[in-house]
Protein backbone atom coordinates (compact mmCIF):
# COMPACT_ATOMS: atom_id res chain seq x y z
CA UNK A 1 0.00 0.00 0.00
CA UNK A 2 1.47 3.45 -0.62
CA UNK A 3 0.15 6.31 1.73
CA UNK A 4 0.32 9.99 0.52
CA UNK A 5 2.72 12.49 2.23
CA UNK A 6 2.63 12.32 6.16
CA UNK A 7 1.35 16.10 6.07
CA UNK A 8 -1.60 15.34 2.73
CA UNK A 9 -3.31 12.81 5.38
CA UNK A 10 -4.08 15.35 8.10
CA UNK A 11 -2.84 13.45 10.64
CA UNK A 12 -1.54 15.23 14.02
CA UNK A 13 1.57 13.46 15.68
CA UNK A 14 1.96 13.39 19.09
CA UNK A 15 4.50 15.73 21.07
CA UNK A 16 7.84 14.28 20.65
CA UNK A 17 6.78 11.47 17.92
CA UNK A 18 8.72 13.37 15.60
CA UNK A 19 12.26 14.72 15.33
CA UNK A 20 12.12 18.00 16.08
CA UNK A 21 15.97 18.60 13.95
CA UNK A 22 16.43 17.32 10.01
CA UNK A 23 20.09 16.54 8.09
CA UNK A 24 21.52 20.07 7.74
CA UNK A 25 19.78 21.78 10.50
CA UNK A 26 22.45 23.89 12.61
CA UNK A 27 22.28 23.11 16.64
CA UNK A 28 24.26 23.65 19.40
CA UNK A 29 25.11 21.07 22.44
CA UNK A 30 23.61 21.78 25.73
CA UNK A 31 26.08 23.69 28.15
CA UNK A 32 24.70 21.70 31.02
CA UNK A 33 26.52 19.63 33.87
CA UNK A 34 23.96 17.83 35.96
CA UNK A 35 25.52 15.66 38.41
CA UNK A 36 25.56 11.86 37.67
CA UNK A 37 26.95 10.11 34.30
CA UNK A 38 25.47 11.28 30.90
CA UNK A 39 26.66 10.04 28.16
CA UNK A 40 27.32 13.74 26.19
CA UNK A 41 31.01 14.17 27.18
CA UNK A 42 32.17 16.89 28.33
CA UNK A 43 34.21 18.36 25.50
CA UNK A 44 31.10 18.98 22.83
CA UNK A 45 28.74 20.44 25.91
CA UNK A 46 27.93 24.01 24.70
CA UNK A 47 29.72 23.01 21.13
CA UNK A 48 28.33 24.00 17.70
CA UNK A 49 27.35 21.34 14.72
CA UNK A 50 25.30 20.79 12.42
CA UNK A 51 22.43 17.18 11.88
CA UNK A 52 24.05 14.80 9.83
CA UNK A 53 21.76 11.99 10.37
CA UNK A 54 18.48 11.33 12.38
CA UNK A 55 19.02 7.66 13.71
CA UNK A 56 16.00 5.42 13.30
CA UNK A 57 14.12 4.28 15.02
CA UNK A 58 13.92 6.57 18.25
CA UNK A 59 15.73 4.48 20.93
CA UNK A 60 15.07 4.11 24.80
CA UNK A 61 17.15 7.07 26.37
CA UNK A 62 19.39 5.49 28.59
CA UNK A 63 20.10 8.29 30.60
CA UNK A 64 16.75 8.84 31.86
CA UNK A 65 16.42 5.37 32.14
CA UNK A 66 20.35 5.06 34.29
CA UNK A 67 18.60 6.79 37.14
CA UNK A 68 15.37 5.20 36.94
CA UNK A 69 12.98 7.70 35.32
CA UNK A 70 10.71 8.01 32.39
CA UNK A 71 12.13 4.03 32.07
CA UNK A 72 11.47 2.50 28.35
CA UNK A 73 10.91 6.06 27.00
CA UNK A 74 12.05 6.79 23.37
CA UNK A 75 13.47 9.71 22.12
CA UNK A 76 15.03 10.95 18.66
CA UNK A 77 18.51 10.43 18.39
CA UNK A 78 21.39 12.16 16.30
CA UNK A 79 24.40 11.65 14.58
CA UNK A 80 25.98 15.16 14.99
CA UNK A 81 28.80 16.49 13.04
CA UNK A 82 31.28 19.06 14.74
CA UNK A 83 34.48 20.40 13.32
CA UNK A 84 37.62 19.31 15.40
CA UNK A 85 38.48 23.62 15.22
CA UNK A 86 34.77 23.77 17.21
CA UNK A 87 35.77 21.74 19.94
CA UNK A 88 39.50 23.09 20.06
CA UNK A 89 40.37 26.42 18.89
CA UNK A 90 44.11 25.88 18.60
CA UNK A 91 43.87 22.55 16.58
CA UNK A 92 46.78 21.51 14.76
CA UNK A 93 45.33 19.59 11.85
CA UNK A 94 43.40 20.03 8.49
CA UNK A 95 40.47 22.39 9.13
CA UNK A 96 38.13 20.03 7.18
CA UNK A 97 38.66 17.19 9.95
CA UNK A 98 35.87 16.87 12.27
CA UNK A 99 33.79 15.26 15.06
CA UNK A 100 30.95 12.76 14.35
CA UNK A 101 28.88 12.21 17.40
CA UNK A 102 25.31 10.38 18.60
CA UNK A 103 23.13 12.62 20.94
CA UNK A 104 19.70 12.36 22.17
CA UNK A 105 17.35 15.42 21.20
CA UNK A 106 17.29 16.67 24.48
CA UNK A 107 20.75 17.93 24.52
CA UNK A 108 19.89 19.50 21.71
CA UNK A 109 19.14 23.25 20.93
CA UNK A 110 18.37 25.40 17.53
CA UNK A 111 20.80 27.67 16.35
CA UNK B 1 55.52 -14.17 43.26
CA UNK B 2 57.24 -17.51 43.82
CA UNK B 3 59.87 -18.87 41.41
CA UNK B 4 59.96 -21.95 42.36
CA UNK B 5 59.62 -24.54 38.96
CA UNK B 6 56.97 -27.22 39.09
CA UNK B 7 57.01 -30.12 36.91
CA UNK B 8 55.01 -30.11 34.43
CA UNK B 9 54.71 -31.89 30.45
CA UNK B 10 55.17 -28.59 28.21
CA UNK B 11 57.81 -27.74 26.64
CA UNK B 12 59.46 -25.16 28.59
CA UNK B 13 59.97 -24.08 32.75
CA UNK B 14 57.93 -21.37 34.35
CA UNK B 15 57.42 -20.25 37.88
CA UNK B 16 54.49 -21.39 39.33
CA UNK B 17 51.11 -19.57 38.02
CA UNK B 18 49.50 -18.00 41.56
CA UNK B 19 47.75 -15.53 42.91
CA UNK B 20 49.82 -13.69 45.49
CA UNK B 21 48.22 -10.32 45.31
CA UNK B 22 44.39 -9.86 47.63
CA UNK B 23 42.46 -9.51 44.87
CA UNK B 24 41.49 -5.58 44.74
CA UNK B 25 38.14 -3.75 45.50
CA UNK B 26 36.25 -3.97 42.78
CA UNK B 27 37.25 -7.72 41.63
CA UNK B 28 36.06 -8.36 45.32
CA UNK B 29 32.49 -6.19 44.83
CA UNK B 30 32.05 -7.79 41.03
CA UNK B 31 32.41 -11.60 42.97
CA UNK B 32 30.36 -10.61 45.76
CA UNK B 33 27.43 -8.86 43.32
CA UNK B 34 27.64 -12.03 41.21
CA UNK B 35 27.27 -14.18 43.62
CA UNK B 36 24.54 -12.70 45.63
CA UNK B 37 22.45 -12.48 41.98
CA UNK B 38 22.88 -16.54 41.57
CA UNK B 39 22.34 -16.58 45.23
CA UNK B 40 18.61 -15.20 44.91
CA UNK B 41 18.36 -16.67 41.07
CA UNK B 42 18.43 -14.02 39.04
CA UNK B 43 20.75 -15.03 37.07
CA UNK B 44 22.29 -17.85 36.68
CA UNK B 45 26.03 -19.02 36.86
CA UNK B 46 25.37 -21.09 33.74
CA UNK B 47 24.37 -17.75 32.35
CA UNK B 48 27.41 -16.11 32.98
CA UNK B 49 29.42 -18.62 31.33
CA UNK B 50 27.65 -18.58 28.51
CA UNK B 51 27.75 -15.32 27.81
CA UNK B 52 31.73 -15.49 28.14
CA UNK B 53 31.13 -18.13 25.43
CA UNK B 54 29.44 -15.33 23.29
CA UNK B 55 32.25 -12.67 23.91
CA UNK B 56 35.24 -15.17 22.76
CA UNK B 57 33.86 -16.52 19.81
CA UNK B 58 34.00 -12.82 18.20
CA UNK B 59 37.17 -12.30 17.21
CA UNK B 60 38.59 -9.25 14.17
CA UNK B 61 38.47 -12.43 12.01
CA UNK B 62 34.75 -12.15 11.64
CA UNK B 63 35.21 -8.35 11.03
CA UNK B 64 37.86 -9.20 8.20
CA UNK B 65 35.57 -11.34 6.61
CA UNK B 66 32.69 -8.36 6.35
CA UNK B 67 35.18 -6.49 5.01
CA UNK B 68 36.52 -8.25 2.26
CA UNK B 69 33.28 -9.39 0.98
CA UNK B 70 32.38 -5.75 1.09
CA UNK B 71 36.00 -5.51 -1.50
CA UNK B 72 35.10 -7.74 -3.73
CA UNK B 73 31.08 -7.61 -3.65
CA UNK B 74 29.66 -4.26 -4.42
CA UNK B 75 25.75 -5.17 -3.52
CA UNK B 76 26.94 -5.58 0.06
CA UNK B 77 29.64 -3.40 0.54
CA UNK B 78 25.88 -0.78 -0.60
CA UNK B 79 24.01 -3.07 2.10
CA UNK B 80 27.21 -2.73 4.81
CA UNK B 81 27.24 1.14 4.42
CA UNK B 82 23.28 1.43 4.53
CA UNK B 83 22.66 -0.56 7.51
CA UNK B 84 25.98 -2.67 9.08
CA UNK B 85 23.98 -4.49 11.63
CA UNK B 86 21.53 -5.70 8.68
CA UNK B 87 24.92 -6.84 6.36
CA UNK B 88 26.16 -8.43 9.25
CA UNK B 89 23.14 -10.56 10.46
CA UNK B 90 23.27 -11.52 6.94
CA UNK B 91 26.16 -13.23 7.44
CA UNK B 92 25.44 -14.77 10.64
CA UNK B 93 26.76 -12.06 13.09
CA UNK B 94 24.49 -11.53 15.95
CA UNK B 95 24.01 -8.34 18.02
CA UNK B 96 23.46 -9.75 21.20
CA UNK B 97 23.57 -6.13 22.83
CA UNK B 98 21.28 -5.00 20.81
CA UNK B 99 23.72 -2.17 19.41
CA UNK B 100 23.09 -0.35 16.13
CA UNK B 101 26.30 -0.49 13.64
CA UNK B 102 27.82 2.68 11.53
CA UNK B 103 30.46 1.37 9.01
CA UNK B 104 32.35 4.15 7.87
CA UNK B 105 34.34 3.97 4.61
CA UNK B 106 38.04 4.91 4.41
CA UNK B 107 38.31 6.91 1.07
CA UNK B 108 41.08 9.08 -1.41
CA UNK B 109 39.52 12.05 0.71
CA UNK B 110 38.11 10.59 4.05
CA UNK B 111 40.34 8.61 7.09
CA UNK B 112 37.89 7.48 9.76
CA UNK B 113 39.14 6.60 13.20
CA UNK B 114 36.97 5.42 16.13
CA UNK B 115 37.07 6.32 20.15
CA UNK B 116 34.70 5.98 23.06
CA UNK B 117 35.38 8.55 25.26
CA UNK B 118 33.35 7.74 27.79
CA UNK B 119 34.49 4.17 28.12
CA UNK B 120 35.30 1.60 25.78
CA UNK B 121 32.29 0.89 23.53
CA UNK B 122 33.47 -1.01 20.40
CA UNK B 123 32.08 -3.38 17.77
CA UNK B 124 32.43 -6.36 19.88
CA UNK B 125 29.53 -8.58 18.02
CA UNK B 126 31.78 -7.99 15.06
CA UNK B 127 35.35 -7.72 16.39
CA UNK B 128 34.98 -9.23 20.43
CA UNK B 129 36.70 -7.20 22.99
CA UNK B 130 39.13 -4.00 22.42
CA UNK B 131 42.59 -3.57 23.07
CA UNK B 132 43.82 -2.65 26.16
CA UNK B 133 45.25 0.97 24.61
CA UNK B 134 41.72 1.34 23.21
CA UNK B 135 40.42 1.28 26.80
CA UNK B 136 42.96 3.57 28.22
CA UNK B 137 42.58 7.59 29.10
CA UNK B 138 45.49 9.10 26.84
CA UNK B 139 44.04 7.12 23.32
CA UNK B 140 40.47 8.24 24.07
CA UNK B 141 41.30 11.72 25.22
CA UNK B 142 43.82 12.04 21.91
CA UNK B 143 41.90 10.34 19.47
CA UNK B 144 39.50 13.58 19.95
CA UNK B 145 41.55 16.49 20.72
CA UNK B 146 45.01 15.60 18.40
CA UNK B 147 43.56 12.49 16.19
CA UNK B 148 46.79 13.03 13.76
CA UNK B 149 49.27 12.92 16.04
CA UNK B 150 47.60 9.72 17.69
CA UNK B 151 47.26 8.17 14.00
CA UNK B 152 51.16 8.97 13.50
CA UNK B 153 52.25 7.09 16.29
CA UNK B 154 50.33 3.87 15.03
CA UNK B 155 52.96 4.87 11.56
CA UNK B 156 49.91 5.94 9.94
CA UNK B 157 50.78 9.14 8.69
CA UNK B 158 47.56 11.34 6.70
CA UNK B 159 47.77 13.76 4.39
CA UNK B 160 46.49 17.18 5.32
CA UNK B 161 44.24 16.90 1.75
CA UNK B 162 42.18 13.85 3.33
CA UNK B 163 39.83 15.21 6.13
CA UNK B 164 40.19 13.14 9.51
CA UNK B 165 36.99 11.56 10.89
CA UNK B 166 37.05 10.76 14.37
CA UNK B 167 33.62 8.93 15.62
CA UNK B 168 33.01 8.95 19.15
CA UNK B 169 30.42 5.62 19.92
CA UNK B 170 28.60 7.36 23.22
CA UNK B 171 25.59 4.64 23.80
CA UNK B 172 23.91 2.94 21.29
CA UNK B 173 25.81 2.92 17.68
CA UNK B 174 28.97 1.08 17.44
CA UNK B 175 31.17 1.69 14.59
CA UNK B 176 33.80 -0.08 12.11
CA UNK B 177 35.85 1.35 9.73
CA UNK B 178 35.61 -0.08 6.22
CA UNK B 179 39.43 0.02 5.41
CA UNK B 180 40.56 0.78 1.85
CA UNK B 181 41.62 -2.45 -0.37
CA UNK B 182 45.36 -1.92 -1.08
CA UNK B 183 46.31 -1.37 -4.11
CA UNK B 184 47.93 -4.52 -5.76
CA UNK B 185 44.80 -7.03 -4.62
CA UNK B 186 43.01 -7.18 -7.97
CA UNK B 187 43.61 -10.68 -8.40
CA UNK B 188 43.42 -11.53 -4.52
CA UNK B 189 40.24 -14.15 -3.61
CA UNK B 190 38.04 -12.94 -0.64
CA UNK B 191 39.64 -15.70 1.47
CA UNK B 192 42.90 -14.05 0.99
CA UNK B 193 41.80 -10.22 1.34
CA UNK B 194 40.83 -11.11 4.54
CA UNK B 195 44.03 -11.76 5.62
CA UNK B 196 45.11 -8.47 5.21
CA UNK B 197 42.44 -7.02 7.20
CA UNK B 198 43.44 -6.67 11.09
CA UNK B 199 41.66 -5.24 13.89
CA UNK B 200 43.84 -2.31 13.81
CA UNK B 201 42.68 -1.31 9.99
CA UNK B 202 38.84 -1.81 11.44
CA UNK B 203 39.11 0.79 14.67
CA UNK B 204 41.01 3.00 12.26
CA UNK B 205 44.36 3.42 13.17
CA UNK B 206 46.08 1.52 10.44
CA UNK B 207 45.43 0.47 7.03
CA UNK B 208 45.19 -2.74 5.21
CA UNK B 209 48.40 -3.68 3.30
CA UNK B 210 49.79 -6.32 1.77
CA UNK B 211 52.14 -8.01 4.15
CA UNK B 212 55.68 -7.05 3.78
CA UNK B 213 54.71 -3.80 2.51
CA UNK B 214 55.46 -0.81 3.58
CA UNK B 215 53.44 2.13 2.12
Amino acid sequence: MVFAPKRQLGIVYAVGEEPAFGPGDRIRIAERRPVGHYRVPSYVRGKRGEVEVVIEPPAIDNEEEGFGRNAGVRRHYYRIAIPMIEIRPDYRGSRSDGLRIEVFESWLERV
Amino acid sequence: MSQTLHDHDHAHDHPAIEQAARPGYYEMLETAVRELLVEKKLIAADEIRRQIEVLDSRTPALGARIVARAWVDPDFRARLLADGRAACEECGISFYDDTSLIVVENTDKIHNLIVCTLCSCYPRPVLGLPPDWYKLKPYRARAVSDPRAVLAEFGTIIPDNIEVRVHDSTAMVRYLVLPKRPEGTENYAEEQLAALVTRDTMIGVAPAQIQGSAS
